[in-house]
């Protein structure tokens, strides 16, 4: 135990000593934040949404068949009450649920006047932002086409509700994706270096030599990116609380139990890495080739899975930044619990489990 | 105990699928004795070495180290012995004692021994007032004497060097190969491997490595009159021509 503190305190100081990558490393998620703070457009297609039809009548039935049969909207399901409407939202099954009250057409006809309620999730406003114009517009065409035929104009108001992010920030949504990539970037890339520089320097060898089992080698290495990375998600989530004013929903303990399992995930990609690289830059080059470009594409976070083709919806499963990210999104934004973030938990952790079996395997290997 | 035998190798043998990198070789290396272990490029040194260290399991045969045996008892092996590679194996962004606090930790010396290692070794090395240098700024021959040093601060039964000297200049060659004589004398087997034939006749003994076989053993002496040789050099191309590997 003291030889592997020792060690633990050598590494320390090889990050402390190498005064530019620490300055990176401290730096790049604060740079990061501000930088993906500008947003980015996108057209959505294939949306799910449910429909609550309170009043169900000629013209609720009219601007329903018109949803449907939209090539942006999926309607996956007809629910029956406000209370079904959260569930069906909690589970992530549908992204916007539009609701008509009683007497819709009753009201249209006699009054000249009716409402129509749209809620979408704005936990990624850009898709909630273009999912309730696309509505608005057919409920607008849907106006227009009676007004043809009458004198008395008849005006239908919609009714728009952002669930989770009612000021449609963007930084909602850019949050948990630079935490993603952040953990990714210090973890994958910082460890893999870390352990290819003994390589290259020699002292690996020497290491091998000594009685330090290999694998006390490599934990002693990877413990205090460990702790810079867990610095750094305290880092982010000060900033985005208090400059972005992006709050911290759900439990901020569930959030780091959370980010340690994804640091852990990004380590055994480290250390995997390093098992095959045998310079620093093969081993950087494969932490961003590898990594640090699927979490920006496939993570969801710059650019939304749904307009993806399914051959890269696929792909996406397998990174493990695109977990996280629901994960972090659910908890941080949307302030859920445990029970609705479970699945993707054993997802990630599984991953993990995974690639340390692998990464700790091929390490021994390497000795043998 | 004059003749305690600390390595004792016989029939080693390595493959690497059908590949023989080191072929049934047999020798042994008595306490403190300076053992030159010398090969061409290729002729399987750092396999043998490193299946002697316990980094590699050998095919078969028999090895024994420090009185343990290669295939079961590697750890044991790792606590009794230093190694130092041909890569010079310091921390360049670690100051002098720095350094010498870490090697010394990892082998679980206790914080006092580490101390007093730290301020024998200054001395030794005549650093006085650098303790606090990084090991970069030192010139290439400080940072080997230092490594080499390094290598032996757990008073290891036996020190593996591979290629120790290689890029310096002769003034700290002989420098260098004066604290590997003052470390025999302490009772530190030596096992070195190197390409310089002047080096080779500093050992009490050596042995020639070819294709993976041992072809030559015994003092540089004995060899070059075996050979009918003036010199280490003469001995060595005669047995390293019969090579019919290509590296």
């Amino acid at each position: 135990m003291k030889q592997f503190l020792i060690f633990v305190k050598i590494e320390w100081f090889h990050i402390w000593r190498d005064r530019r990558t620490l300055f990176i490393l401290i730096c790049m998620p604060i740079v990061q934040i501000i930088l993906y703070g500008f947003a980015l457009t996108n057209e959505v297609k294939n949306s799910n949404v449910a429909i609550f039809d309170q009043s169900r009548d000629v013209s609720t039935m009219q601007i329903s068949n018109e949803i449907a049969a939209s090539r942006y909207f999926n309607l996956v399901k007809n629910v029956y009450s406000y209370n079904d409407i959260a569930a069906t939202f909690r589970k992530g099954k549908i992204r916007m649920a539009i609701v008509f009250p009683q007497n819709f057409r009753y009201d249209l006809l006699h009054s000249n006047h009716a409402q129509i309620q749209l809620i979408a999730d704005a936990s990624d406003p850009n898709t909630a932002n273009t999912l309730t114009s696309y509505a608005s517009v057919i409920i607008n065409d849907y106006q227009q086409s009676l007004n043809q035929n009458d004198d008395l104009p008849y005006t239908i108001n919609t009714q728009v509700r952002m669930l989770y992010n009612p000021e449609l920030k963007g930084a909602y949504g850019f949050v948990p994706g630079v935490m993603a990539l952040v953990l990714m970037l210090v973890c994958t890339m910082m460890t893999s270096i870390s352990i290819v520089k003994e390589k290259e320097m020699g002292t690996m060898e020497v290491l091998l030599v000594s009685p330090l089992k290999p694998f006390s080698i490599v934990i002693a290495k990877t413990v205090p990116y460990l702790f810079v990375s867990l610095l750094n998600i305290i880092c982010i989530l000060l900033l985005s609380v208090y400059v972005l004013d992006v709050p911290i929903v759900g439990s901020i303990l569930l959030l780091m139990l959370e980010s340690t399992l994804f640091t852990v995930t990004s380590l055994s990609v480290g250390i995997l890495i390093s098992n095959f690289a045998e310079t620093q830059q093969t081993a950087m080059f494969a932490a961003m080739m590898g990594l640090f470009l699927p979490t920006l594409l496939f993570s969801g976070f710059l650019f939304p899975l749904e307009n993806m083709p399914v051959p890269l919806q696929v792909i996406a499963n397998i990174v493990p930044s695109k977990w996280y990210y629901i994960i972090v999104k659910n908890i941080m934004i949307k302030g859920l619990g445990f029970e609705s973030v479970w699945r993707e938990t054993i997802i990630l952790a599984g991953m993990t489990s995974a690639l340390l079996g692998v990464s700790i395997y091929k390490f021994k290997i390497r000795l043998a | 105990m004059e003749n305690e035998k600390v390595i004792v190798v016989k029939d080693l043998t390595k493959r690497f699928g059908g590949f023989t990198a080191v072929d049934k070789i047999t020798f042994d290396v008595e306490k403190g004795e300076i053992f030159g272990f010398l090969g061409a490029n290729g002729a399987g040194k750092t396999t043998a070495m490193r299946m002697l260290c316990g980094l590699l399991l050998p095919t078969s045969g028999l090895a024994s180290v420090a009185g343990f045996d290669v295939y079961k008892q590697n750890e044991q092996i790792k606590k009794n012995i230093g190694y130092m590679s041909q890569k010079f194996s310091l921390y360049e962004d670690l100051t002098i004692s720095e350094n010498i606090r870490f090697y010394a930790g990892i082998y679980g010396l206790s914080d006092g021994r580490i101390k007093e290692k730290i301020s024998l070794l200054i001395k030794q090395l005549h650093l006085e007032g650098q303790e606090k240098t990084l090991v970069k700024a030192l010139p290439l021959g400080w940072k080997q004497k230092l490594a080499f040093s390094i290598a032996i601060v757990h008073d290891p039964a036996i020190v593996f060097l591979d290629e120790p000297t290689g890029g310096v200049d002769p003034v700290t060659r002989r420098e260098f190969w004066e604290l590997i004589y003052e470390a025999s004398e302490k009772g530190i087997t030596v096992f070195v491997t190197t390409h310089y034939m002047d080096e080779a006749e500093y050992c009490k003994r050596v042995s020639i490595m070819v294709d993976g076989r041992i072809d030559a053993l015994g003092s540089p002496a004995d060899l070059m009159k075996d050979h009918g040789a003036n010199s280490m050099d003469e001995v060595f191309l005669q047995l390293a021509r019969k090579a019919v590997r290509v590296e």
